[in-house]
């Protein structure tokens, strides 16, 4: 994917911020969740994921975002589906190097590259990170 | 007259630049700019005479004592009240966390305490507090559809098991003036304590405690113009007499011994424990000094004539929905459709101009407006109306593409 081409990039945020794929509740009672208010913005979302046998099989989320939480969210909620524990670890560390403007390998992120310039907003940040602040506590219990 | 270039002139923040646009601030509901008086003032004091108040046996520390209680007889006159009435605060937070747990003591099981679904957190929240202790009940004035306060059963909605009416006088969000003297004059005939969070009025509006009869009134020094760090809290001195000091320490007591027996100062000393932000507070003199230089009248007159102006320009914007058209004062709040109110806020920002998004700490509102974020423009003395054909014109082509391009 080319980082370079602005077009794409925005129209991969236009996309997922308003077309969310995985915007839905999640009623499965195997669903652990975890409710995100971010700081800097008014972002308040859920997050629900179900791993099973440390597959994460459904990741879902509901509320009222911006466009940069919504987005990173729903795409995020297409990467690790079906992923191992570790792998999803794997490619959230790369995202975490992306927005702070750290070194990183594109090849996992996918679409995920369109917030490659974000960290150069750092008060939209944590936007960025919303659902996958969410998805790494989630990951951290449940390998307790 | 108002001269609206001099005060610009006084105000050397609008000089300033934001995002390399020249700064449109337009968040005066958050918090307000500082005039050269107010920053002179603490650069004086700061300064020449950064001593402690209330501890003087040398010169200095009588002087700064003597000014700190200037502040509180200018206050007292600013509103009509006496200077023993004037309890010097942080803030209209801390002055409303003072009269809920102040009033604590008085309220029983089964009380009610009524307030509205307009009110900001810092009313709301120590007051749930109170009942949850107390398993009293809040209640909630009824609303019209636009979200005044339904006057029509006013009579069964101050009922004879309300012990306290807490509300707000002008809403931070829909910016109505609350008919608070309607209110009070019912409620008094029912012994009813009725305490006003005046954070959006004292600093717009003329307020005389005398004429509306209010028991409680509370602001912010910020949001008139002073340094953050003070506020005020005016309480009748029948009412300040039953409030309990919920903040104990040097400067609010007058003796004390090992065994645990202190005997506190009269009011308004005893809620004022500990030192208090002395700059500040000698600044707010400074500040009413502006402000009633200019004028409150001619004030809300300038703020009002703004948002008549912003929304006559923008009521023809298919995408523009405001929730406030029928407001009382500077405070408009709208959205634009499709584009989140924290990215539209942040897009304006790149234009340099300042608006706050979100519920606005008035979480219960989305019963009134249906929606829980918006973006919130609020005028104040100093803002022209070239700044807000500005924002018109940002407004007329903001786009999320345009939104999202911020960011890649």
């Amino acid at each position: 994917m080319d980082l370079q081409d602005p077009q794409l990039m925005r129209s991969i945020i236009m996309d997922h911020y308003q077309y969310p794929r995985n915007r839905r509740e999640c009623h499965d009672h195997n669903c652990k969740s975890v409710h995100m208010n971010s700081e800097s913005c008014i972002d308040d979302i859920m997050v629900f994921v179900k791993v099973d046998q440390g597959v994460i099989k459904d990741f879902c989320f509901t509320g009222q975002a911006c466009t940069i939480s919504t987005a990173s969210t729903s795409i995020l909620s297409e990467l690790v589906k079906n992923k191992t524990l570790a792998e999803a670890k794997v490619i959230v560390d790369e995202y975490r190097k992306m927005v702070n403007l750290e070194l990183f390998d594109s090849e996992s992120l996918q679409e995920a590259v369109a917030f490659s310039n974000i960290g150069k907003q750092a008060n939209r940040i944590k936007c960025a990170l919303i659902g996958w602040d969410a998805l790494s506590q989630i990951i951290a219990e449940s390998e307790e | 007259m108002f001269d609206l270039d001099r005060i610009r002139e006084n105000f050397p923040i609008l000089k300033t630049k934001m995002s390399g646009q020249p700064l449109i601030y337009f968040d005066n509901a958050a918090t307000t700019l500082k005039p050269l008086n107010v920053i002179r003032e603490v650069e004086r004091i700061l300064s020449t005479q950064s001593v402690n108040i209330h501890r003087g046996d040398y010169q200095l520390s009588y002087d700064i004592s003597n000014q700190y209680e200037e502040v509180r007889k200018s206050v007292a006159k600013f509103i009509n009240a006496q200077s023993d009435e004037i309890v010097f605060t942080s803030g209209a937070t801390e002055s409303l966390n003072y009269v809920a747990y102040g009033l604590e003591h008085l309220i029983e099981e089964g009380d009610v305490i009524l307030t509205t679904h307009t009110d900001h957190a810092s009313n709301l929240l120590p007051w749930f507090e109170v009942a949850k202790r107390k398993n009293a009940t809040i209640e909630y004035f009824e609303l019209t559809p636009e979200g005044r306060i339904d006057l029509t059963n006013l009579n069964q909605q101050i009922h004879n098991k309300v012990k306290v009416i807490t509300l707000v006088h002008v809403s931070n969000v829909l910016g109505y003036v609350n008919p608070v003297e309607e209110i009070i004059e019912l409620a008094h005939q029912k012994d009813i304590c009725v305490v006003l969070d005046g954070a959006q009025s004292v600093a717009h509006l003329s307020i005389d405690v005398k004429k509306i009869d209010v028991d409680f009134l509370a602001w912010s020094g910020h949001k008139m113009c002073s340094p953050t760090g003070v506020g005020v809290l005016y309480g009748k001195k029948t009412w300040l007499d039953k409030l309990r000091s919920i903040k104990l320490g040097g400067g609010a007591n007058a003796v004390f011994d090992e065994n645990g027996n202190y005997e506190l100062k009269s009011s308004p000393s005893r809620f004022e424990a500990g030192t208090p932000a002395i700059e500040s507070t000698i600044a707010l003199k400074a500040a009413i000094e502006f402000l009633s230089g200019v004028g409150m009248d001619q004030i809300h007159a300038h703020e009002t004539m703004l948002k008549d102006y912003f929304l006559s320009k923008i009521q023809h914007f298919n995408h523009i929905k405001v929730y406030n058209l029928s407001t009382d004062t500077g405070i408009v709040i709208f959205n634009i459709d499709g584009i989140f109110a924290q990215d539209a806020a942040a897009y304006l920002s790149s234009k340099g101009i300042a608006v706050r998004a979100g519920n606005h700490c008035a979480k219960l509102i989305h019963h009134v407006i249906g929606v829980t974020e918006t973006l919130r423009a609020s005028f104040y003395l100093y803002n022209t109306i070239r700044e807000v054909d500005v924002l018109v014109e940002v407004l007329k082509e903001i786009t999320l593409e345009k939104c999202v391009d911020l960011y890649i």
